[in-house]
């Protein structure tokens, strides 16, 4: 019932925040990508608009293209963690989980198998989105193990190579001898292999990458979610940088994001052969839908 | 086989009240943990979550074992007890009734978890089986742990033997989850006393259960995306530092702790009240909780016996704390012992701080490490109390 469960009584529509009813008339919701995606950002009302992050924040962009990507918004629920990027994603019109530190994936492996159980025939993405520090550092055992048990949900990892949030200190993603705080020496050991550690424990998707390509980045998104339904955990190791910690100039976050893709974020996509044979189906079938949707207007217009 | 593909047992649904006052019993004499367990396969619960941890693991292998036998529809064996305590909470905000229990040391690498739980509103219950806090290590039973629960927000309660083990953990899902409570309930007992030893328990057949969890009657909806009202309103003061953030944490919180209060009316309807009263018109009281009851009751019949004016409060509910009940009984009171199976003595300081007289509460005698409570050390504070001698030999 979650379309149904968003769109109010027609008599009651007149009493609701205005920003709720557009969210509902021209919102994402029960819209295809092609009606309300990347493609068209700007020209439908977005999940996310407003949120307090800093100038040029890349991690804020990279968000919104999470939330404009969902396949299906309305039976979509997030989870996340202390961190920069709780603040833009709890003021999303999507649900937000936000718990202690670190646990978002054994939050999201109970979630989701309270979904399986409740809802058998239904369809409930669970998306965990948290930081390097959240990921990696303080909810490492916690990441580690729901992949380990095969829970099917999508991590993404929003890693800026700092606790931004707190202050700018060293997380094990920051590479190797940056100086932060907490690292005055520089760092010590070299950055943590994320996606290595991801296959290792039984990811059946993984991508890490700089997400400069708008169309690709949410691709890969969409990609996760759909083999995480299906098959096992999916994770997204995404660079999302800091320009307030590692001083890159608001106009240059660009060109940093580029930089990177080039270096420590070169584009890396594994898959099984089971989640390959989900993305094969759904991209065939989202292929036809749209080319169907296509000659029924063209055939309208004539 | 999914867990919910998998034949499940007929069960025939009732109310809480008819469950526990006046569904026909079996008498049956089995362990504490035992007695949890079989609780638990009566409250038709959901989703179960075990890590190990002596003694408490006990417990979760029985909850396994009726999970597999279709009572329970979902169970796992976590990472370590903090991905429990999340994982329970991620499970709770899809509206489903939840189990997990622990012991010492788990409930301490799980309470940042667990004392979040009230304030995310998640109607749980926790067993928790008493045990040492390390260091040095020692297994055995202990209480101390509860010290550290006493502020969580959760309601409290303390089973003195395995039939309050079987009563309270199925009354603890019906206070969690009413509407105007909805936050966790935590079940003590002492570790090996209780869970590992056998007693007498009246049980009524496990063909009853409880009535699925509603999802529905909820002062805060399951995030399920089908509960209204939907969570499309896009703003999240609480997640900035600003004067709507501090507001809004502290009526929740103060909201919380009404809750914690309005448990208390359901303490009484489903558990007979918060404490048990012996003889009222003693000039002294002892007055515990847990095992420490047990070995409380065991003195007070000695009392009996030897004609001393002696009598007996068991404190049932720890959290919310009974304050006015033991005030009223024991106003003429002339001492209180208070013996406990910890060295801080938590239960004699809420006590203390109960009543207007703090002066007559004798602090003690406290066994901890795991230590038995010999009734002769209740005893000889009774005799003291009392103006007598004692000739303690234990």
């Amino acid at each position: 019932m979650s379309l149904k469960y968003i769109t109010p009584a027609e008599r009651f529509k007149r009493y609701l925040p205005k920003d709720y009813v557009e969210l509902v008339d021209y919102g994402p919701f029960g819209k295809t990508q092609d009606e309300a995606g990347p493609g068209n950002m700007g020209q439908f009302k977005e999940l996310v608009e407003e949120h307090p992050m800093c100038s040029g924040c890349w991690m804020a962009y990279y968000i919104r293209l999470i939330f404009a990507s969902l396949p299906c918004p309305e039976e979509t629920v997030t989870l996340g963690t202390a961190g920069c990027g709780r603040l833009a994603i709890s003021q999303a019109a999507v649900p937000f989980i936000y718990g202690n530190y670190g646990d978002q994936n054994a939050m999201a492996s109970g979630l989701s198998r309270a979904f399986r159980i409740r809802f058998p025939d239904k369809t409930k993405d669970v998306i965990t989105i948290a930081g390097d520090g959240g990921t990696m550092d303080i909810g490492f055992s916690m990441t580690m193990h729901s992949w380990i048990r095969g829970e099917k949900f999508t991590t993404i990892m929003l890693d800026n190579e700092v606790y931004g949030n707190t202050g700018g200190q060293e997380s094990g993603m920051s590479p190797k001898g940056a100086i932060l705080k907490m690292a005055p020496l520089g760092k010590q050991g070299e950055k943590m292999p994320a996606t290595a550690l991801a296959q290792a424990a039984g990811c059946v998707y993984t991508v890490r990458m700089s997400p400069t390509n708008i169309k690709k980045a949410a691709k890969i998104i969409r990609r996760a979610i759909f083999v995480a339904r299906e098959v096992g955990p999916t994770f997204i190791h995404a660079y999302t940088s800091c320009n307030i910690e590692y001083s890159i100039p608001t106009e240059d976050v660009f060109a940093d994001a580029k930089e990177k893709e080039k270096t420590r974020f070169q584009f890396e996509e594994y898959m099984t052969d089971a989640a390959k044979e989900v993305i094969e189906r759904v991209e065939a079938e989202e292929k036809a839908a749209s080319k169907a949707r296509k000659a029924a207007s063209k055939a309208e217009a004539v | 086989m999914s867990a919910i593909e998998r034949p499940q047992p007929k069960k025939t649904y009732a109310d809480i009240n008819y469950l526990l006052k006046e569904a026909p019993r079996k008498q049956h004499f089995i362990t504490g943990a035992q007695a949890m367990a079989e609780a638990v396969k009566r409250a038709n619960v959901d989703m179960a979550i075990a890590y190990p941890i002596t003694p408490q693991s006990e417990v979760m292998h029985l909850v396994g074992d009726i999970y597999a036998q279709g009572h329970i529809k979902e169970y796992y064996r976590a990472e370590e007890e903090l991905g429990t305590m999340s994982a329970i909470a991620g499970a709770a905000r899809a509206g489903v009734r939840l189990f997990t229990a622990t012991s010492g040391p788990g409930l301490l690498r799980g309470l940042e978890a667990i004392v979040s739980w009230s304030g995310h509103r998640v109607p749980a219950v926790l067993g928790i089986l008493t045990r040492v806090i390390n260091a040095p290590l020692s297994i055995q039973p202990d209480n101390i742990e509860m010290a550290y629960m006493l502020y969580s927000g959760a309601v409290m309660l303390h089973a003195e033997n395995q039939q309050d083990t079987f009563d309270m953990t199925l009354a603890a899902f019906a206070i969690t989850e009413k509407v105007d409570v909805y936050i966790p309930v935590a079940v003590a007992t002492e570790g090996f006393f209780v869970t590992h030893a056998k007693g007498y328990v009246d049980m009524f057949d496990e063909e009853y259960a409880l009535p699925a969890f509603d999802s529905v009657a909820a002062p805060v909806p399951a995030m399920d995306n089908e509960t209204p009202p939907a969570r499309i309103q896009r703003d999240a003061p609480v997640q900035k530092s600003n004067f709507m953030s501090y507001l809004i944490h502290a009526v929740w919180q103060q909201e919380i702790w009404d809750s914690n209060r309005r448990a208390m009316k359901y303490i009484y309807e489903y558990l007979g009240g918060p404490i048990e009263v012996q003889n009222p018109e003693a000039d002294v009281f002892v007055v515990a909780s847990g095992c420490a009851a047990a070995q409380a009751r065991e003195a007070h019949r000695y009392a009996q016996e030897e004609g001393l004016s002696v009598g007996l409060i068991k404190v049932r509910a720890i959290r919310p704390f009974p304050k006015d009940e033991i005030r009223d009984a024991v106003k003429n009171a002339k001492a209180l012992i208070v013996p406990e199976h910890n060295y801080v003595g938590w239960l004699c300081a809420e006590i203390k701080a109960a009543i207007p007289n703090g002066g007559i509460v004798v602090e003690g005698p406290r066994v901890y490490g795991g230590m038995t409570l010999p009734v002769e050390l209740i005893m000889k504070e009774i005799y003291t109390s009392l103006g007598l001698e004692y000739d303690l030999k234990l």
